[in-house]
């Protein structure tokens, strides 16, 4: 067992660091970049969604017309859906052992997430440009 | 190396339940449980885009008490998951992994979530 010391990488390999699935920690990474990131946007989003919820619908429209509010709301939006795409993938890989249903799973989580966050981004573009 | 006495994954039926299962595996419950909310929030908004008449009908909808009730839970797993979100960020860090400490963190977890989900709806209904 003379090889039992012997790296089996290469150097290149070790830089470049991004392993059997070709991405590294980017997967890692992101999901604590979208978590720091929603700590402040969301404290701020719950508030003003606690105060819109008493009011009607004439003071959601002129909520969403406030350019700060429409950006934290349409930042939110973008944090909160990569997050869930990113959870929900690691719940699917965990407990889905079966290949062919893992990935139509992963691929509907994925289309799922990123239709049901169109859908929120567009509301709330429509309230922000709309008349 | 067969005699060797491996560790186990808990068996959950005969293992006692520690804080640190019990915050783990909610975690990655009201996650799931979050997830399937943005479908609420997301009609809310499409609500709000289509105009008054559509909203007033969800905001009736979310206004019940089943509607209240699940809003309920919704507030409890956000502020849950925010809360051990920022403990695991603490221990992404480095800090916080000996014993007594992610003990007392998970505790900390679970009553922070029930003090802010209450201080939420009070003023929810403060400002109604």
């Amino acid at each position: 067992m003379s090889n039992a010391n012997k790296p089996m990488r290469s150097a290149l390999k070790n830089v470049r660091g991004l392993g059997a699935a070709k991405e590294g920690v980017q997967h890692w990474w992101m999901q604590r970049v979208t978590a720091v990131a929603m700590i402040p946007l969301l404290l701020v989003m719950l508030v003003c969604l606690l105060k819109l919820a008493s009011g009607d619908h004439a003071a959601v429209a002129v909520a969403f017309k406030h350019p700060l509010f429409a950006l934290v709301a349409l930042l939110s939006i973008l944090a909160v859906f990569w997050h869930m795409k990113l959870g929900l993938q690691v719940v699917i890989e965990d407990y889905v052992h079966s290949e062919g249903l893992k990935l139509v799973s992963l691929l509907g989580i994925t289309f799922a997430t990123f239709i049901l966050g169109g859908i929120a981004a567009l509301s709330v573009l429509k309230l922000f440009f709309g008349a | 190396m067969a005699n060797v006495e491996r560790p186990l994954s808990p068996h959950l039926q005969i293992y006692r339940w520690h804080v640190t299962m019990a915050t783990s595996i909610l975690h990655r419950a009201t996650g799931c449980g979050l997830a399937a909310g943005t479908v609420l929030l997301t009609w809310w908004l499409v609500a709000a885009a289509a105009g008054p008449d559509y909203y007033a009908m969800v905001q009736a909808c979310l206004g019940s008490w089943l509607g209240r009730l699940v809003l309920l839970g919704f507030t409890w797993a956000l502020f849950y998951h925010l809360l051990n979100g920022i403990r695991h960020l603490f221990w992404d860090a480095g800090h916080g992994y000996s014993l007594p400490v992610a003990n007392k963190s998970g505790w900390a977890v679970i009553g922070g979530s029930v003090v802010l989900t209450v201080l939420a709806w009070i003023l929810a209904y403060a400002w109604k």
